[in-house]
């Protein structure tokens, strides 16, 4: 079992930034542990949802940071709506997400590739271009047999278009991320 | 005809889950339910923007508000959990003049957050409800035991989505109903899916998806009914996934209600996109059938 030196390693700085950027305050959790029973993904977190509200109460910036964890949560609400204290855990989680994006971790790499992906097909297009998204997916992370088994069974029903659908606001919507790029320089 | 509702169809819509749209435009003009499409809206940003910031997410859901908004309509509706959760959060969050400062300073156009967000399943119970739906059913499905699944945004948190119960909503069950289905007891209906993490993590969507498919079939449903793209995706193209995955045989139909709504409103099955679905659902709904003329015999 790994112990933890606290009082080295407590860093109270980004304590009250996750508390100031979510809007939550950490310190009301008292580990009941509701959030972690409710989670459906605590089979695939390498540190539970509870567990990560603990080290954040201690400060433990590097351990949550670097965690899959992070990345692994799918905001599905659980622990929020579950929460006797009323913590938005979800929120939290989101926040430390950011954190983690700006300080360079990202221990599910296919997961941000996919997300980031994404979210260039939407500043491109001004909507989600599904053929595209994949395919940027595929080649950022190499990985070419990426779902190729579904091809046989989704190309023939038509769902997927070979061509993005652009709209004449994708300016527009390339303003937003503009502006968000320069406001968080 | 009911006053006009501002329609946002989401991406999906154009793609991977068009019987989705398809089926919901044939049964709101059936209802009359009246659509009016937000002109040259744009993607809400979905799960990838709010990992990334609040404010961009915000952004991104806003500008179609704005929309809305330029239109003169007060609520906007959409079938897919996804675009009501960013639409709607950006309309609780924006209640703060601060955080609306800074969404507004994103935008081209300030929006004043003035519009309403309901989903098309909100919209349908509230302004046709079940009694009324059920008044116009010409072919019932009676014959047909279902397994209702909403997935996991569709009501959570309470707060922000301010719809059904938060941990066993009944909106769909009361739908089903009213087309003369029978709902079988589906104890994980708000249950995470798997979400987006297809693509980068099966082993997630796989093991999760699966246990939704295990109970489905142990409850002994024909088929599941869905309200989310992401989750119909998940558990109808991903099932041969699952099943190598799970070592599970599962053939269940997955169906968007919509479509089961469509098939009791005699819509001709070509409006519902019935020959989108993977999984094919004419041996569920013969078998339906089969059961309806028996039990009228």
């Amino acid at each position: 079992m790994e112990i933890l030196d606290l009082s080295n390693s407590r860093d109270d700085e980004f304590i009250s930034q996750v508390e100031e950027e979510s809007g939550q305050r950490v310190r009301l959790c008292y580990q009941c542990g509701n959030c972690t029973a409710g989670c459906p993904y605590t089979f695939a977190f390498d540190i539970p949802v509870s567990r990560m509200m603990r080290l954040l109460q201690a400060g433990q910036k590097d351990q949550i940071l670097s965690s899959h964890s992070v990345w692994l949560c799918a905001t599905c609400e659980s622990c929020t709506t579950r929460c006797p204290n009323g913590i938005d855990v979800a929120r939290i989680v989101d926040v430390l997400r950011h954190m983690a994006r700006r300080e360079g971790y990202a221990t599910e790499r296919g997961v941000k590739v996919f997300w980031d992906s994404f979210l260039e097909s939407v500043a491109k297009h001004g909507r989600v271009y599904e053929m595209g998204l994949l395919t940027s997916y595929i080649a950022k992370t190499g990985k070419v047999w990426t779902d190729a088994e579904l091809g046989p069974r989704i190309l023939p029903k038509g769902k997927l278009h070979l061509t993005p659908s652009r709209i004449q606001g994708r300016e527009a919507v390339a303003r937003i991320f503009q502006r968000y790029k320069e406001a968080s320089k | 005809m009911s006053p006009a509702y501002a329609y946002y169809p989401g991406c999906s819509g154009l793609g991977t889950s068009m019987e989705y749209e398809q089926s919901t435009r044939a049964i709101c003009e059936a209802l009359d339910v009246n659509l009016v499409d937000i002109p040259d809206w744009s993607c809400c940003g979905s799960t990838p923007a709010h990992t990334v910031d609040h404010t961009l997410s915000c952004a991104l859901a806003a500008r179609n508000l704005g929309l809305v908004e330029k239109m003169g309509l007060d609520t906007v509706i959409t079938p897919c959990p996804s675009c009501l959760t960013n639409l709607k959060t950006a309309v609780h969050r924006m209640g703060d003049e601060e955080f609306m400062r800074r969404v507004n300073s994103l935008l081209d156009e300030p929006v004043g957050n003035t519009v309403r967000v309901k989903s098309v399943l909100q919209a349908l119970i509230e302004d046709v409800g079940p009694e009324k739906l059920a008044e116009r059913v010409v072919r019932p499905l009676s014959g047909l035991r279902v397994a209702p699944y909403y997935g996991c945004i569709m009501n959570r948190p309470p707060e922000v989505m301010e719809f059904d119960d938060h941990e066993n909503p009944v909106a769909m069950d009361r739908l089903m109903e009213a087309i003369g289905a029978e709902v079988a007891p589906f104890p994980l209906k708000v249950e995470c899916c798997g979400a987006s993490f297809g693509v980068a993590r099966k082993d997630v969507v796989a093991r999760l998806s699966g246990k939704l498919l295990d109970l489905a079939e142990a409850n002994q449903a024909m088929a599941m009914v869905t309200a989310c793209p992401l989750c119909q995706m998940n558990l109808d193209l991903r099932q041969g996934q699952i099943n190598a995955a799970t070592k599970s045989q599962h053939e269940m139909p997955v169906f968007y209600y919509t479509q089961l709504i469509g098939l009791a409103l005699g819509l001709d099955e070509s409006s519902l996109g019935l020959n989108k679905l993977c999984v094919n659902p004419g041996l569920a709904l013969r078998e339906a059938e089969r059961k309806t003329a028996e039990a009228a015999s």
